[in-house]
């Protein structure tokens, strides 16, 4: 094997490997976690559903930026202080608004986003039906022909019409 | 010919036979197409970044922050109560802070408004200060948050951030990103002449 073939296989196997090894880690650095492994695992449970404010599509468990660094250290603080779960995620909110939940909570305010995509399904089920409800009741040809040509047969040709449609047909054969 | 297109030719194909529930069908989507573009439209000018601030109209969080070393002048959150002020987040190491800096100085040299600082995640207090003596000293009184607690409490995305606080030390208004002579004199001024009265 040539030294370029064998240097394209490492290569390539490089690749494949931090492929697979890509997945989705955590920020938390070793000197940020708790000892108390009960309380470091509420840590990282509540992290995991807060965003990271300066990056927007990330949780402050994932983040790097320095923010959620600081956030993920408040977090622990709290909880070493005896804070609940809860009290942590109200803290957030009552100052980044419902924003900093990754999930958006269920209020009167999220109905929309909450029903939201149910009522479209709903809606694009009940509109299909009617569609094809409609088209099966005019019957197949009717529909092709459109609503001016009425129910059964399409109309059949006057003589001009069969006249021009013929020499229509004999232009097409010569050329 | 398609079904939805004998539907949109009138003279050949009036009314006829649809009804209004079928008229609904082609109807609907268009509307809730022209809402969306609305909401679209209303986004577009928006930066996501510039989160509403929810704590407007309620008072500053508790807080007292150690003065930067040897400058005296820390802030707490009760030297906020009895007059109007700003209070601007910054840091020796952002840069859009320095943008505004010269804005700062203009200001504070007009005394039109006392502004105090929060010097947020120094990673040495030192560096604060040196910068402040380099660019100037625009700030009444300045707190260092170097973990960014009061950052944090104070609902700050990123840096540089300026607040309205009013008399009662209440915040009246949060602006995200440099503070330019246009924001002041459209928005903040305005707000503190009221806030004045």
């Amino acid at each position: 094997m040539s030294l370029s073939r064998c240097r394209s296989l490492l290569v390539a196997a490089g690749l494949a490997l931090s492929l697979g090894l890509a997945l989705p880690a955590a920020a938390v650095q070793p000197d940020e976690m708790l000892a108390d492994p009960v309380l470091e695992n509420r840590a990282r449970d509540i992290s995991k559903q807060l965003r990271c404010v300066v990056c927007q599509n990330e949780n402050i468990d994932e983040s790097n930026a320095e923010l959620a660094r600081d956030m993920r250290l408040l977090v622990r603080d709290r909880l070493v202080q005896g804070d609940s779960d809860g009290a942590i995620l109200d803290y957030m909110v009552d100052r980044y608004g419902d924003y900093v939940l990754l999930e958006p909570p269920f209020k009167a305010s999220t109905y929309a986003l909450w029903f939201g995509p149910v009522i479209f399904v709903l809606l694009a089920a009940l509109a299909g039906w009617a569609f094809y409800r409609n088209r099966a009741a005019a019957g197949p040809v009717a529909a092709a022909a459109g609503p001016a040509a009425g129910a059964g047969k399409p109309a059949e040709l006057t003589a001009e019409e069969r006249q021009r449609l013929e020499a229509l047909l004999r232009d097409a054969d010569r050329g | 010919m398609s079904e939805t297109s004998t539907e949109t030719t009138p003279p050949a194909a009036p009314s006829q036979g649809m009804t209004w529930g079928r008229r609904l069908i082609f109807i609907a989507p268009t509307l809730v197409f022209l809402v969306l573009i609305g909401f679209f439209l209303k986004q577009l000018g928006e930066n996501p970044a510039e989160l509403p601030s929810v704590l407007i109209d309620r008072p500053v969080p508790e807080f007292a922050l150690d003065p930067l070393p040897g400058r005296g002048m820390p802030l707490r959150s009760d030297d906020l109560k009895g007059e109007v002020s700003l209070v601007n987040i910054f840091g020796s190491w952002c840069v859009a802070c320095q943008v505004e800096h010269p804005y700062l100085m203009k200001l504070q040299a007009s005394g039109y408004v006392p502004i105090h600082g929060i010097d947020w995640r120094e990673k040495d207090p030192m560096d604060g200060l040196r910068w402040l003596q380099r660019y100037g000293d625009p700030y009444t009184r300045v707190g260092l948050d170097p973990d960014s607690r009061i950052a944090i409490a104070f609902g700050v995305t990123g840096a540089p951030e300026t607040f309205v606080v009013d008399k009662q030390g209440v915040i009246r208004y949060k602006h995200i990103g440099p503070l330019t002579p246009e924001v002041f004199e459209k928005t903040l001024k305005p707000l503190i002449e009221e806030l004045r009265k």
